[in-house]
Parts: structure tokens; sequence; C-alpha cells
């Protein structure tokens, strides 16, 4: 699957991040799943997602290289699955 | 029990798995059991607790008030409430609340002694509350046998109160005892008759489980029927990951197959004392207390005995065994309670060299606390079966009826 990269997620607000020493744990409040993010990359990028307009910029802004892409785009959809992050209607429709 | 002054730093591995990681602790524990009281109004042979009677210096409703706060900021997303019997302290129902409204979702285990139709109301109009009930036969028989006559009753009716209610999904919490170990498709029946899900937990020789872990833990074949049957069920049954030790079978049940104690688990006891794990209260695995040493944050990231099960272990003899990557050794709790050593095979090691072991030389460890009661109750089990003399083959009359050369041969 392709185009996550050019679309606009955020964080589910149902979900709470708490920070490890290796990363972090998701809690999701509604379906009560744990997950747990286990690189700082991965939460850097989660965080910022709500903050840019596709996941593309957030993973610059996360200093992610671009050979890594691909990892952390399956990573995502892996959260996706489980309604830890949502399309962000709000971006949804803007034109780039 | 000592709280160091620093919280150590603890190397770990970049990128390392899961399991790698939960070995080196978190900064907060991911399940938390908390006991509210060790007052009881069952007395369960083989309570893992030794409860009955309450602790005079029992953490007050502040107290507790300010644990929740405590998790609440530590971000303890949900907290395993237990005792005793929580529901009896009667400012249950009000911390129950308060924990969901501080985002700290509660799982709590009763006997369902107060779970009558208003409570089961209340329940199932709460969001992040889970109900765990205990039931250790699927028959009142097998049951109350361990249980105490009338408690297979006493759970039975608050499963029915919980789904008139409407409460979804209620647990039944069973602890697998050489016993009920053929009953797990009646338990499994009776879970979807109540529209709730079976959970299975090991038998642990914790508390008063000592004195009767002898004639209640399965028996080897009894492990591998048990085995087979989470194999073949485990998708729609939860068990706490509690069965890591079957691992060894050669196929590994679902979770995490790993000793999570003082790394990922821990237990607040009802005086706010805090131990490595639910199966171990026991002076020997205190990491400290709450009151006296400054809060759960600073015991559970502080805490020497904490610190110490966080860094490698040695598995001891059980590293020669090919499937020690599997089971790491067992159950701390199970070993420890049986004299074993903590570094040798678990006492149902199933590969047979728990067996071994136990045929050795082992002194069991004396309980450090006991909250048992003093004198019996009238709910207290008595394990004794009542069968006949085999050399008797007619049922006994009375003397006066007899041949008074009864039994008299030449």
């Amino acid at each position: 699957m392709s185009g996550m990269l050019d679309e606009s997620w955020r964080l589910s607000p149902s979900v709470e991040l708490r920070p490890e020493p290796f990363g972090a744990l998701a809690y999701h409040f509604g379906n009560r799943k744990l997950t747990f993010l286990k690189r700082p990359e991965l939460v850097a990028l989660v965080r910022g997602l709500g903050e840019h307009p596709d996941v593309r910029s957030a993973m610059v802004a996360a200093g992610i290289p671009e050979a890594q892409w691909a990892a952390f785009e399956s990573a995502l959809q892996g959260l996706a699955d489980t309604d830890m992050i949502r399309p962000d209607e709000n971006h949804q429709g803007v034109p780039a | 029990m000592t709280i160091l002054e620093t919280r150590p730093v603890i190397a770990r591995p970049q990128n390392g798995s899961l399991i790698e990681q939960f070995e080196h602790g978190l900064d907060a524990p991911i399940c938390l059991t908390w006991e509210l009281t060790y007052a009881c109004n069952l007395a369960c042979a083989h309570c893992l607790s030794s409860s009955g009677r309450r602790d005079p210096n029992e953490l007050t409703t502040e107290q507790a008030e300010a644990v929740i706060d405590e998790l609440q900021r530590m971000q303890v997303f949900y907290v395993n409430i237990g005792g005793g019997e929580p529901t009896i302290r009667p400012d249950f129902w009000h911390l129950l609340q308060y924990a969901v409204d501080h985002n700290v979702g509660v799982k709590f285990s009763t006997n369902g002694v107060r779970i009558n139709p208003e409570k089961a109301a209340l329940l199932a109009s709460t969001d992040y509350v889970d109900v765990q009930i205990s039931l250790d036969g699927a028959t009142a028989e097998v049951n109350d046998y361990v249980r105490g006559p009338g408690s297979y009753d006493t759970a039975i009716t608050a499963l029915k109160n919980l789904q008139d209610a409407g409460f979804k999904d209620a647990k039944i919490s069973v602890v697998v005892t050489r016993q009920n170990v053929l009953q797990l498709d009646e338990f499994k029946a009776l879970a979807d008759q109540y529209g709730a899900t079976l959970r299975l937990t090991r038998m642990r020789p914790s508390g008063r489980g000592a004195d009767v872990w002898d004639e209640l833990h399965p028996l080897p074949e009894q492990q591998r029927v048990l085995f087979d049957w989470l194999v073949a069920n485990g998708e729609n049954v939860l068990t706490g990951d509690s069965f890591f030790h079957l691992a060894a079978f050669g196929e590994s049940l679902p979770g995490l197959n790993l000793c999570g104690a003082g790394r990922v688990v821990c237990l607040i006891d009802p005086v706010g004392d805090v131990y490595a794990c639910p199966f171990a209260i026991h002076d020997n695995f205190l990491a400290g207390n709450i009151l006296a040493d400054g809060g759960f944050q600073r015991v559970w990231q502080n805490s020497e005995l904490f610190n110490e099960l966080r860094s490698p272990q040695t598995g001891g003899a059980c590293t020669k065994c090919e499937f020690f990557d599997s089971c790491r050794g067992g159950c701390m709790a199970a070993k420890f309670f049986t004299g074993l050593p903590l570094d040798g095979p678990d006492p149902e090691c199933v590969q047979g060299y728990g067996e071994t072991a136990l045929a050795g030389d082992r002194t069991i460890p004396a309980q450090s606390q006991d909250h048992s009661r003093t004198t019996p109750g009238r709910n207290q089990p008595v394990m004794l079966t009542l069968t006949r003399r085999e050399d008797l083959t007619a049922p006994p009359v009375s003397a006066c009826a007899e041949n008074p050369l009864a039994g008299f041969t030449l």
C-alpha cells in the first residue's frame, strides 16, 4: 500500500503516550489496547503527526532518513489498524 | 528492603526486542495489582495472600486516593484490584469511581458477595471497569471444596446479576487445580452462558496455597492436558501470561512468556507494602512501603530489589536445558515457596526437572505475614472427602441388630 506519506494523520484523541526508556507505551482508553513504540524516532513521529499536513513532512521533522520511511510507514499502518492514530479530518481535502 | 538514593541507570540494548526491554524494567508497571484489604468473607484453602482479617494499618480512604493520584501521574492506565475481598471495604465503590475519574481503569477480582442487582447496574453504567469473578470449580462440589460452602452459588448469582444488568464481558477467573483441570470445557460453557470471558491462572504455592499445593497443583500428565487445551482454545481465553512454564512443551503460548516480577509487574498490598509480584507476598520480595519510602514511584524506580530483578539473571542449571529460552526457568514465586533455589527449575517443570528437584533436600520457607482468621468461620472449606471403608461390603447396622458372632471366624 502506498500513499500514507501524502495523507494527514494524527494521534487518536483517546490515546495517551507514556514515555519509556526505549520509546513509549501507547494506551487507548476506548478499545483498551496497549502498544509499544519501540524507537524514540517513532515516538517523535507519532507525536508530530498532528502538527504536520502530511506524514512525509512529519517524517522529515522527526529526522527519519528517507531510506527508513517505508519501515516507519508500516509501523504507522500497524498503529492505524488499532486506532492508535487516525486520519486527520481537518487536513483532508486541503490542497497540497 | 532498601530504597536507593538515586535511580540506577540501566544499560539496555539499543533496538532490542520488547522482551529484552521488559527484562530491563519500565518507568512504571504495566500490570499493577493492588490488594485493597486482607479482610475476606471467605477463607479459601489456597488463598495466595493468606487473607481473612483486616489489617489495622490498612490504607485509609485518603491514602488510597493519594495512591490513585500517583498512578495517574505515572500514567499507569489500569490497575488490578483484589484482596482479600475488595468489595467489603466500605469505601470500595468510592475508590472505584475515584480511579475511573482519574484515568486509572480498574479490573477488580471478587468472589461476588456484594455484586447484587443494584451494584451490577452501577457497574454496567461505568466505563473502564472490568469485573472478575473467582470460581475454582465448574460445579459446586469442586469449587466449594477449596473456596468453602456456598461460594459457588455466590459467584453464579453475581454472574447472573451482571448479565441481567447488561454488564458486558465479565471475566470468570479460575485457578487451575488437580480437581478442576478436567472441567475446562465446562468452565468455557459457563462463561458462554453468562456472556463472560474465561480466565485461567496457575495455582501458586503462595500464602495458604503453600499448605495445599501438594494436593491441589495439577499432576504432570494434567499439565499436558492443560497445555493442549490452551493451544486449542487459547484464542478466546485469558491467562494473564501465567502458564509460561508450559512453553517448554515446545510451542509457545500467546503472551510474553516472561517473569515480569519487579520489571513490568508488582503488587501493592493493603498496608502499602510493595512486593515484586502478586504471588510473592514475602519479606524476600518486599521492595518498600509507599508511606514510609516516599511514594510508589520512588519504590518502583529506586528499590534495590527491583533493580536487581531488572539486571541480567542467572538461569543456573536450567541454562543447559534446550527449552530454557522458552520458559526462562519458570516462576520465581513457585520455586521460592516450594523451597527450591531461584536459579533452578520450576517445581512444575514440564521436562520433569521439577520433580527431581522436589525430591531433593528443601525447606519450605515460613510465611512472613498471615491474615488468616484465627478461629474457623462458617464458610471455611474443609478439605475432606467422605468415603466408605473399603473392607465394608454392606452398610453398617446398629449394634443390637448384629449377630453376636458377627466378625468371629474360626
